[in-house]
């Protein structure tokens, strides 16, 4: 097979299965893990195939006019270069882990067919997006992400949160994705094509008529996508989905998707200073205030939402400093790791049937009971906290050693100050990301109380004698699958520069020193914290346990979500004052808890008004509109009231009025003949 | 003859069968009153097809069609006047008023009147 049939197969394979899963997944259950699995699987292995066929040479273009359309034409184009070969990796790699783990997480689940289709169609979107080299038909997979991603975050239907946070989740991207379609729109006009490769050689050889205009408003599609500042919130609150969605959509690959198409446009945005200020500032806010609210969650899965968002926030930081390597790099590190975080984080929560982490803290042995989910975890806490020599660290330092690059303006045409923005909130990030991933372990994993509550023992014919098999055996291999990646990933970091732009990934050393030490402080500062507050924890009993402790994994965390409020008394927080975030965040743990407050302004500047417009219009509706109509009903039956009082019976009185009738038309028409009466 | 003595006996002819059409209560003197006013027109068309000096006299040939029809019109009014009388003991045009549109829908509700009862009986 030639590198373009096989790159042609891998986004269409998973198509395939989504489409035969959802025609016969009622029909056959039988057939629909299969199906789910089978064809990602083959998609990830061509996938693979792609990468060392593309050998991080020069980038394959092909392409085919799909249709012609009077001005500009729509291309089914590909566009495989180091970037795409490697991103694509990651998402075969990770929706592959994420299928294989379903089979067991939602194994009972009656939705399941549906669910294997939808995932297997995201992927092929997300594969199609990667791959393709036409920007309107990589906003066909952004969009068809987009509703995927609504149908998966709200797969727990039954519950409230699952309904809000899906339509919220669908609502705030669409609010991105229309300046992002207008900035396409621009975009073709200024250079005359669609295709990624003419709009980039139209940038480097003409420039561009309103860089700043177009790159600010594909930049929204970015922040909505991608969950950066001011667009973020749907992130956090999708964590109401099961948790291999979180773990493919939600910190993998669909927020992935806005920062690879800042990465392949990225002389777009180059072209115009100011965007990359904003671009910069707009980073350094969501990187510092995801890693504040992530010290204030309760909620596990929502500490690592907003951990995405932050990290998220680095990449974009990286392309703000002009170095798109490092934030693809940063990119692949923090697919693997964040995908294992929540994928851990699935088990710790089955595990512990609550997904509370002020619950699990007043709970002992939870790491005995769950040794991979445990040490995996660990690591991927570590690589998360950027601490050698695991791979987040390498990724994290090339980013910060790209923004030190610009800083020092040593890099050309990027502006000192993004780079100063993203390294100072960098760093504060550093400082904030391993205070919270301190956090996160030593509550879930170091807990005192309470035995953990005992796993699920007949889960797959488990005999008397043999070790009791407590957790799908899919979902512990799957963790260790992603485990290589994550430790190791780092040392391709000499070797990527050539599948990228060519610029060096090794870490500096004045960065990884600082970089590290500050991660190292805010870990140790955290554990301090903990072992300060942890004497308060006895006194206050909090750790209240809802989940039947044999639910299948899907229904523990379904029940889990939708106890969390009336246990707890908040999505994202508990009252809670032995949490060390509690302490080391003072008086901003409150506002921190919310999301600093953004859904209220959201609510205020967006939410009351249409309210009170859909008010205004159901008054008019009702009491004006409505009015006419019924006036228009009213008037002829009065009419009709007044003429039926002729309808005697009598046949002489008709005959009476007809004839008057016709003497009085004869004699008009005399009057008129004559010209009279006229 | 003038054409004026032919036109003036049509138009009182007319105006006899008018005020009988509007004025009796017998359907029987009715229906002749409507003969009278028939009769009257082909009066009219005859004396007028002559006055014209038609060569095909059509005003001759139309006036055959009313007799004809005149005569298969009474035909079936008589008819149904006598199945009226049958039914109802009665051919009083003024009080065969069924059709008559009551006021708040009476007829829907079943109210019997004189006439739908004699209905009923026959």
């Amino acid at each position: 097979m030639t590198l373009t049939t096989t790159a042609v197969l891998v986004p269409l394979l998973p198509f395939l299965g989504a489409v035969a899963g959802l025609l016969l997944g009622r029909r056959t259950p039988g057939f629909v893990r299969p199906l789910a699995v089978l064809p990602t699987l083959a998609a990830a292995g061509l996938t693979v195939a792609v990468a060392v066929g593309q050998g991080g040479g020069p980038a394959t273009d092909v392409a085919t006019r799909l249709t012609p359309t009077g001005s500009i034409p729509i291309d089914l184009a590909l566009h495989i270069d180091g970037f795409a070969a490697l991103i694509a990796v990651l998402v075969g790699v990770v929706a592959t882990c994420v299928q294989i783990y379903s089979t067991g997480y939602l194994r009972d689940d009656p939705r399941y067919p549906s669910y294997a289709a939808l995932v297997s169609l995201f992927t092929a979107a997300m594969l199609l997006v990667v791959y393709t080299g036409d920007l309107m038909v990589l906003l066909v997979g952004w969009e068809v992400m987009g509703i995927c991603s609504y149908f998966l975050v709200g797969h727990y239907w039954e519950t409230e949160t699952a309904r809000a946070a899906s339509l919220k989740a669908f609502l705030v991207t669409k609010l991105g994705d229309v300046p992002f379609l207008f900035g396409i729109f621009a975009l073709a006009a200024d250079t005359g094509t669609f295709r990624i490769t003419g709009i980039l050689g139209s940038v480097v050889n003409r420039g561009l008529d309103h860089p700043t205009l177009i790159a600010l408003l594909l930049l929204a599609g970015v922040a909505g996508k991608s969950a950066q500042f001011p667009l973020h919130t749907w992130l956090p609150d999708a964590m109401a989905g099961p948790t291999p969605v979180s773990a493919l959509i939600h910190a993998a690959t669909m927020v992935a998707a806005g920062i690879y198409v800042v990465a392949r446009l990225l002389p777009v945005f180059a072209a115009s200073a100011a965007a990359l200020v904003v671009m910069a500032v707009i980073a350094a806010i969501t990187m510092v205030g995801s890693g504040l609210a992530a010290l204030a969650q309760d909620d596990i899965k929502r500490v690592l939402a907003y951990s995405t968002v932050g990290q998220l926030g680095y990449m974009l930081g990286a392309l703000a400093v002009g170095d798109r390597g490092a934030a693809v790099f940063h990119l692949l590190a923090h697919g693997a790791f964040k995908a294992l975080l929540f994928l851990g984080a699935g088990v710790i929560i089955h595990a512990a049937g609550t997904n509370s982490l002020a619950a699990m803290s007043r709970m002992s042995g939870l790491s005995r009971r769950i040794p991979d989910a445990y040490w995996t975890v660990t690591v991927a806490l570590l690589a998360l906290a950027a601490i050698p020599p695991f791979a987040g660290f390498f990724s994290k330092e090339a980013v910060l050693g790209a923004a030190e690059h610009a800083a020092t303006g040593a890099a050309h045409g990027i502006p000192g100050a993004a780079g100063w923005t993203v390294l100072v909130s960098g760093l504060l990030t550093a400082l904030l990301t391993a205070a919270y991933a301190a956090r996160l372990w030593l509550l879930a994993f170091k807990g005192r109380g309470v035995e953990a509550p005992d796993l699920p023992q007949a889960l797959n014919s488990v005999r008397a004698g043999e070790t009791p098999s407590p957790q799908p055996v899919v979902m512990n291999a799957v963790l260790w699958v992603l485990f290589v990646p994550t430790v190791a990933l780092g040392l391709s970091a000499p070797l990527l520069p050539e599948w990228f732009d060519g610029r060096s990934l090794a870490p500096t050393l004045t960065t990884s020193v600082v970089g590290t030490g500050i991660a190292v402080v805010g870990g140790l500062v955290t554990y301090a914290t903990w072992r300060h507050t942890t004497a308060l924890a006895a006194r206050t009993p909090i750790g209240a346990v809802v989940v039947d402790p044999d639910a299948a994994p899907g229904l523990a965390e379904e029940t889990a979500i939708a106890t969390h409020a009336p246990v707890y008394g908040d999505n994202a927080g508990a009252a809670d004052p032995a949490d060390p975030g509690r302490l080391l965040l003072g008086p901003l743990h409150r506002h921190a808890a919310v999301g600093f407050h953004l859904d209220a302004v959201y609510s205020a500047l967006f939410v009351r008004p249409v309210r009170a417009a859909a008010t205004l219009v159901r008054f008019l509706d009702r009491e004006v509109v409505d009015t006419y109509v019924r006036g228009a009903g009213t008037a002829p039956r009065w009419l009709g009231a007044a003429v039926r009082r002729a309808q005697t019976g009598n046949v002489q009185t008709y005959l009476g009025a007809l004839l008057a009738g016709s003497l009085v038309l004869a004699i008009a028409a005399v009057l008129v003949a004559t010209g009279t009466g006229a | 003859m003038h054409l004026a003595y032919p036109a003036v006996l049509a138009v009182l002819l007319f105006c006899t069968g008018l005020y009988g059409v509007l004025a009796r209560r017998n359907a029987i003197l009715v229906l002749m009153s409507v003969e009278l006013m028939l009769n009257a027109v082909n009066l009219n068309l005859v004396a007028f097809d002559v006055w014209l000096r038609d060569t095909l006299h059509s005003g001759q040939a139309l006036t055959l069609f009313t007799i004809a029809i005149a005569a298969a019109e009474i035909g079936i009014g008589l008819a149904i006047v006598l199945l009226v009388y049958r039914n109802r003991g009665s051919s009083d045009i003024d009080r065969l008023r069924d059709l008559a549109e009551r006021p708040d829908g009476a007829d829907a509700d079943g109210t019997p009147q004189p006439d739908t009862q004699a209905e009923a009986t026959a």
